[in-house]
């Protein structure tokens, strides 16, 4: 087990140069940022030469990596244009991100697999269909539309929790937009289970528990459900991430200064900084849930072993 | 640094607590509040660090004319120049100008404001190696080019033509003949700063110190700017408030929710669709469209020799006759554009410069003849327009329907199209190192309400915008006569002799004046725009 954790972890380290190198790439590839600084003005060329060589643009490609790179090894992110730290940035951002995360993910998985659960027991009947039905409507509708109808009813029409998080970022207010972002995969989830749920109540497993005499609580919680679970957690580790990412939508509606909003904003101003910074801590993040991920196969079915 | 070692563990804390994220805690509180007369108004996040000189934005901007007060202020209403700190400004050649402040004038931490607080300030923006967006902003005076060398290092650390007289005298020398000079210097490039802008930079860039109308309580990047009123100002622009709360926005539409929900009072970036609610009505009269100092063209680059031959100016002349600018300001920018007719700005007012109708023919949509034209002159070069824009920025829409309306009348459905580049950097990229091969939308906004802002950096062969690399010795030569002229009136009408020049040249076509927009909730009153379509938040009062 210990032994298979190293050999993850040092996996992680190419993947990581892999991804970095080609973020710094993409950004790269958008042009200089320089013009973009002086407006509709044409830059002065002295002005714009000594703000070329702060940021270490003459370099070619690979050096201005491998820079960037042995400044990141000693935690220094660098700077905006605006004169912000990343690291700042990142001190800022994450931490909202972070909560509104827990939020669209507790939902999900309250959510998702309650209902998944429900729907897979009761197949064929009406709280069956209820649930294909909803979740095929949450599927084919586009997040934004999704956000921005709810923020009009909920928070500008009836007044029942705020129309945007903003600076103050309170759970009440986070309610929505948590909504909002755990929809998708929410529907996801429950279907998952629905079809694996669905499928183990005939296993042979579930029918010797039941013939035992457990009740039927523990046979569903116990039995059935631990073993429906492994795929449904395949797709929460990933989501996790996902989630993370993909808030761009959700923190645009609902004004939330979080990663989605911070990484947009480094890319509209071709902060290259800022983009790769939070896209590595992304990617830490990402690569640190899918290890979690296949550990958590072990928990569920301990047929599975590592070595 | 204990604060660095602190962000430092955050990170590392937020990294590894990712995948057991706690639950939410109500974190400070303070921004919502509303009691003692504060304004809740939007904001975006600022560009560039806040220092004077190195704001060229709208968002800084605003910031920058709440807590500094310059030389020279500009009316809100009519744009006309007032003397602020200035005593007088005053020159008998129109180059060498002798400066006295007004007594008694104090930043916000109590230091007095002097004669060396503007040569600093002005020598510190001009320096390269400070790297200042504005530093072009010097470039009249003597000795710029020491300091601001076009290649190489600075041989100079201050310009030559300023000099501090005593504490509240200096005298600036310029390089050229400026009658307008004076006007210029409401800019905020042009700001005082105080002796602790150098002394300790980092903090002022975290909580900027001036000698405004208010003064920065508090600061939290990307998120908001807490304003009070600045108990030591001297000027007359005193805040009819207790205080501004600009509150930056991710969106729009966030903003506008929250001014519907009560929890935003003034709403500068209408989008599209706001604007056409609020234009039908039901907003009680809480808004406003009116004109600013914006002007948006489509520019040619004259540095491709197919757009530079003599035809070639029939068929930019042909072009700007068949875009119907009425039908477009009306249908895709709800009216908050207005068709221009000349190369300035409404809020010029006529003695600032502004004609109408000085364009001519050349702004009136006339089918036949653009047709006409383009076809004498040989047609379109290449074969097929392409009107290039940026795509970050809301332009495709208008874009198309121009590009529809030349189609219509050549017809022929493509004969034009638009040309979406990725990211404004790249695009000014594209622009500023001559890699246009087509036209490609331009804007300028002004820096001073002055004719000769929309001319001199803008047409000039050395001017710092001259986007299309217009070149023609007789309007640069308009253009220094202008500025020699012995008074402001002889001034404007020389530079309206030099604007004429440009309907037979059309380096670049009028398209429309912008227009700002502004909402406001029932909390607040006397919201008005300034000529930049900032919001006027001294004069805003709340009931």
């Amino acid at each position: 087990m210990g032994r298979y954790v190293l050999r993850r972890l040092l996996q992680m380290i190419p993947v990581f140069i892999g991804t970095t190198f080609l973020i710094f790439v993409m950004v790269h590839a958008l042009g200089d940022p320089v013009a973009a600084l002086f407006g509709d003005r044409a830059p002065d060329p002295a002005v714009a030469a000594q703000i070329r060589a702060q940021y270490n643009l003459n370099d070619p490609l690979w050096l201005q990596y491998i820079k960037y790179m042995g400044k990141l090894f000693r935690w220094d992110f660098g700077t905006t244009f605006s004169g912000q730290t990343v690291t700042s940035q990142l001190a800022a951002a994450y931490p909202v991100t972070l909560k509104l995360t827990a939020v669209a993910f507790t939902i999900e998985v309250i959510f998702g697999i309650g209902l998944g659960l429900l729907s897979g027991l009761r197949r064929g009947r009406t709280a069956d269909h209820s649930v294909l039905i909803l979740t095929l409507v949450v599927i084919s509708i586009p997040t934004f539309v999704t956000g921005y109808v709810l923020q009009y009813l909920v928070g500008v029409k009836w007044g029942i929790l705020p129309a945007t998080v903003g600076f103050d970022v309170t759970l009440q207010s986070l309610i929505l937009p948590g909504i909002v972002l755990a929809s998708v995969s929410l529907a996801y989830v429950a279907r998952l289970t629905r079809t694996t749920v669905a499928e183990n109540s005939r296993a042979d497993y579930v029918r010797t528990a039941t013939a035992k005499g457990l009740p039927k609580r523990r046979v569903v919680i116990n039995h059935l459900l631990r073993n429906s679970l492994i795929p449904v957690v395949t797709f929460l580790g990933t989501d996790l991430g996902a989630l993370m990412g993909g808030a761009l939508v959700t923190e645009r509606i609902f004004n939330i200064h979080g990663v989605g909003y911070t990484l947009y904003q480094g890319i509209v101003r071709q902060s290259t900084n800022t983009v790769v910074g939070f896209v590595t801590i992304l990617v830490i993040i990402f690569l640190l849930a899918n290890l979690l991920v296949d550990l958590l196969y072990a928990v569920l079915d301990p047929r599975i072993r590592y070595a | 640094m204990p604060s660095a070692t602190r962000v430092r563990w955050a990170v590392i804390a937020v990294t590894s607590a990712a995948l057991v994220a706690t639950g939410c805690s109500s974190s400070n509180s303070g921004s919502s509040t509303n009691g003692n007369g504060v304004v809740r108004a939007w904001w975006g996040d600022p560009a560039n660090p806040l220092e004077p000189a190195n704001t060229n934005e709208v968002n800084g901007g605003a910031v920058m004319n709440m807590v500094f007060a310059g030389l020279v202020q500009y009316d809100p209403k009519t744009s006309a120049p007032s003397n602020a700190n200035a005593q007088s400004i005053t020159s008998s050649d129109q180059q060498n100008w002798t400066v006295t402040l007004k007594p008694g004038w104090k930043f916000s931490d109590g230091t007095p404001v002097t004669a060396t607080s503007y040569v600093d300030a002005w020598n510190y923006g001009a320096l390269s190696t400070n790297k200042q967006v504005n530093a072009s902003f010097f470039q009249y005076i003597q000795g710029y080019n020491d300091v601001a060398p076009a290649s190489g290092s600075p041989t100079a650390q201050t310009m030559s033509g300023l000099k501090v007289v005593n504490d509240s005298t200096f005298t600036v020398a310029l390089s050229q003949k400026f009658t307008t000079w004076p006007q210029t210097l409401g800019y905020n490039a042009y700001y005082p700063l105080p002796t602790t802008f150098f002394t300790n930079h980092a903090a002022f860039l975290n909580k900027p110190i001036g000698d405004g109308p208010y003064m920065i309580q508090s600061y939290t990047r990307s998120q908001q700017m807490q304003l009070v009123p600045n108990p030591d100002y001297s000027g007359t622009n005193k805040p009819q408030n207790g205080g501004i709360n600009l509150i930056v926005y991710t969106d729009p539409n966030a903003a506008y929710s929250d001014l519907q929900s009560g929890a935003l009072d003034v709403d500068n970036t209408l989008s599209n669709t706001a604007i056409k609610t609020l234009a039908g009505g039901p907003s009680g009269g809480r808004f406003l469209n009116t004109p600013a100092g914006i002007i948006q063209t489509i520019s040619f680059p004259l540095y491709q020799p197919q757009w530079s031959t003599a035809n070639a100016a029939l068929v930019r002349q042909g072009i700007s006759m068949a875009i119907d600018r009425d039908t477009i300001v009306k249908t895709i920018f709800t009216n908050t554009r207005t068709s221009a007719t000349d190369w300035t700005s409404p809020v010029l007012g006529d003695a600032g410069g502004f004609k109408a109708g000085l364009c001519g023919d050349l702004c009136t949509y006339n089918p036949t003849k653009a047709k006409q034209l383009i076809e004498q002159g040989g047609g379109i070069p290449g074969g097929q327009l392409t009107i290039s824009y940026n795509a970050d920025g809301p332009h495709k829409d208008w874009v198309d329907a121009t590009c529809n309306s030349i189609n219509t009348v050549l017809g022929n459905n493509n004969a034009c199209v638009g040309n979406p580049i990725g990211t404004f950097a790249d695009f000014r990229n594209q622009i500023t190192s001559q890699k246009m091969t087509g036209p490609f939308r331009t804007g300028w906004q002004m820096d001073y309400p002055l004719i000769q802002d929309f001319m001199q950096p803008v047409y000039t062969t050395t001017g710092s915008s001259n986007d299309s690399h217009y070149n023609n010795q007789a309007f640069d030569n308009e253009v220094n006569t202008a500025n020699a002229a012995p008074d402001a009136a002889t001034s404007v009408s020389d530079f309206q002799t030099a604007e004429k020049m440009l309907v037979t040249d059309v380096p670049a076509i009028p398209l429309w004046y912008q227009n700002g927009t502004v909402a406001w909730s029932s909390h607040v009153n006397n919201v008005m725009l300034d000529p930049f379509s900032v919001p006027v938040y001294t004069e805003i009062t709340v009931s």
